[in-house]
């Protein structure tokens, strides 16, 4: 009856198939949305992926915006922002967004990386997974760097000065690479325009195509969960794992309800404190750049105070940068620093439980100290923190060894 | 449970920083300025003030004078009247009198614009800084100013406020080899001669004045957090919506 049908030329399966003949469309949609199966049994840390994509998208959008009355020159940058606050349509709200979404973009990343710390997601098979998300938290804070430049206040320029600057202290090449990135031997006209470049297309970009990645390495693994436990170990006769419910429609509805709490709380900035008391928006960088007039205290924004206080307690400016750098790229080697079977806090013992409880603590003092002007006992407190920070990931092989575990059960724990 | 642990931690934490944070602040010891920013007839005398005293040398480049006027309900003949000194129409944005070069020229440096001066500095700092001049005879300008030591403003306001000279108290500090030396710290001010408005009509003047600065520096404010109370309304049903949703469709997962 089908053969029949085809000679005389029909339409079988109708439009769907004819897509589907040319793209795999529904395949994929079952692969990673409708048959994508993630444990029942998630709890809100792990809405910071999905999060993530939320501010990914506002940023993109606002970003097009700006781009269309921003104006990327040493004399004009700063009157433009200005311009787009008082004279765009809603030019406010579209800045206010993608400036508010900058730091929304951090908390959300550092929340999602603090969860595959509490529950080892990124141990076998995800090392893959952590590696990417690392590259993307790299990606990040360039394009986080390179933004900031854009608005040419005295914050965004003193700012940029010191941390490029750092980059001459790399023996032999140090200079030179300094005056690659600035293209000129000051920061001026021509930084801001490329930075500008590599903040609206590059790194997206480059963002966009690693986010990418990182989804699919996850789907080929699939999600793990509070307890720890590889769903896919337990399946029913239909192939699909007992304790794994669908992406789409049960993640979708539950994802929905975290992303209206989540612009709920980023509507309160963006409406009621978009400053967010000089965090989010520095007060300096009100005031245009003014290459004669140092401000008084320069600190980079709040995002990257963790890792600037590590460099600012190292005495020496070489081993300050090696020390930086080595604080941001560390985390990277978790799935091998961490050595114990158990994956989940929930099964861990009281030693891993102190260490990440330290190292949290360690990181907001860092975070905070970076925001201070650096007096003596500041320094100190800084250099106490970077100890404890190190000793967090270079003891871990070691801690994670001695630490007696609690058994782990076979299922996961869910309670309807 | 453990939730409602691991927030009491948060909390905890977050505490320890805020505390830390005002311990930290308390260096700076400025007077609050109390500035109403819905204050619409307060706004109004600080745009008067504004336009008469400080626009012939301090620009706000970036604020429209039919902005300012909208807002605080001012008809195009009111601006044209009343503040309009060098402008001609009223899209056009604030022009100090004074020309830049010439400023720089005179003072040493160019008077600053002041669209944003009160998000760069904050209200208080700017209700302090035009409280704060006070007599001294090695200064060019005749005045030096307790907020910003070494300015190169003259005290632009003598003929409403007076002149004040500053008090300093004295305190013997010994060191630790034994030596002395004498600290002096501002204590307060003692108006020298009187002008034509009392300490506390002054006050009003200049809180009048930073009211308008503050508003200057973001005239959308008031309109963002009208919308944003809206917002937060929607996005609340949205959430009671959702929730109920995804009951539904997790009805069957045991």
């Amino acid at each position: 009856m089908a053969r029949i049908e085809a000679e005389v030329g029909k339409p079988q399966g109708g439009f769907m198939k004819w897509i589907d003949d040319r793209f795999p469309f529904t395949e994929t949609m079952k692969y990673h949305v409708t048959e994508y199966y993630a444990s029942k049994n998630f709890n809100w840390w792990y809405i910071f992926g999905v999060l993530a994509m939320v501010v990914l998208v506002i940023q993109l959008v606002t970003g097009v915006f700006l781009t269309m009355n921003y104006k990327p020159a040493a004399v004009e940058a700063f009157a433009s922002v200005e311009y787009i606050m008082r004279d765009v349509e809603w030019g406010w709200l579209i800045r206010y967004m993608h400036s508010t979404g900058a730091s929304f973009f951090f908390i959300v990343v550092y929340l999602h990386m603090f969860r595959a710390m509490l529950y080892g997601s990124y141990k076998k098979p995800r090392e893959l997974i952590w590696i990417i998300g690392m590259l993307i938290f790299l990606v990040l804070m360039a394009e986080g760097f390179a933004g900031y430049l854009l608005p040419w206040g005295q914050m965004s320029y003193w700012g940029a000065q010191v941390i490029i600057s750092l980059f001459g202290a790399i023996p032999g090449i140090g200079e030179g690479l300094v005056e690659i990135i600035r293209g000129d031997y000051s920061i001026s006209d021509i930084t801001l325009n490329r930075f500008f470049a590599l903040h609206v297309i590059v790194l997206p970009l480059s963002l966009i195509g690693l986010i990418f990645v990182h989804i699919v390495a996850l789907h080929q693994v699939g999600s793990l969960n509070p307890d720890g436990i590889e769903i896919k170990k337990n399946k029913g006769p239909d192939g699909v794992p007992l304790d794994g419910i669908a992406f789409h429609p049960y993640h979708t509805s539950k994802d929905l309800v975290g992303i209206i709490v989540f612009l709920m709380l980023f509507s309160a900035v963006v409406f009621f404190a978009p400053d967010m008391g000089g965090y989010f928006l520095e007060h300096a960088n009100f005031e245009p750049a003014n290459l004669t007039a140092t401000p008084e205290h320069i600190a980079p924004v709040w995002y990257f105070t963790p890792f600037y206080a590590i460099l600012r307690a190292v005495p020496d400016k070489l081993w300050g940068f090696i020390l930086f750098g080595t604080a941001v790229l560390l985390p990277m080697f978790l799935p091998w620093l961490y050595r114990a079977r158990v994956k989940s806090i929930r099964y861990r013992g009281w030693i891993y439980k102190s260490a990440l409880t330290i190292f949290v603590v360690t990181f907001f003092s860092l975070g905070w100290l970076g925001t201070q002007p650096a007096s003596e006992i500041y320094v100190l407190a800084a250099r106490i923190f970077s100890v404890l920070y190190f000793a967090f990931f270079l003891l871990m092989p070691y801690y994670t060894t001695i630490d007696k575990t609690k058994p782990v059960p076979d299922r996961v724990v869910y309670h309807g | 449970m453990d939730k409602l642990k691991a927030l009491a931690r948060l909390v905890v934490v977050a505490a320890i920083f805020a505390a830390a944070q005002s311990q930290a602040s308390t260096g700076a010891k400025l007077e609050k300025a109390h500035i109403d920013p819905g204050n619409i007839s307060s706004l109004q005398r600080g745009a008067a003030n504004f336009m008469n005293y400080c626009s012939g040398c301090h620009s706000a480049q970036y604020v429209r004078f039919n902005t300012i006027g909208k807002y605080l309900g001012l008809s195009e003949e009111d601006l044209v009247d009343n503040l309009m000194f060098n402008a001609e129409k009223t899209f056009e944005t604030i022009q100090a009198s004074m020309p830049a070069k010439d400023a720089e020229r005179w003072y040493g440096t160019a008077p600053p614009d002041m669209s944003l001066m009160a998000r760069a500095k904050g209200a208080d700092y700017i209700y302090n800084f035009l409280k704060g001049f006070y007599l001294d005879p090695d200064s060019p300008t005749g005045v030096d100013n307790t907020i910003l030591e070494g300015t190169s403003m003259p005290h632009v306001l003598w003929e409403l406020q007076g002149y004040q000279k500053a008090l300093y108290s004295e305190h013997v500090e010994t060191h630790a080899d034994g030596s002395t030396t004498t600290a002096h710290e501002f204590e307060k001010f003692e108006l020298v001669t009187t002008g034509t408005l009392d300490i506390e009509e002054y006050g009003d003047f200049v809180r009048d004045t930073v009211n308008f600065l503050a508003y200057i520096a973001e005239p959308v404010r008031a309109e963002r957090r009208k919308l944003g109370t809206w917002v937060l309304i929607y996005l609340f049903f949205c959430l009671i919506i959702a929730r109920m949703l995804k009951k539904q469709i997790w009805k069957d997962v045991k």
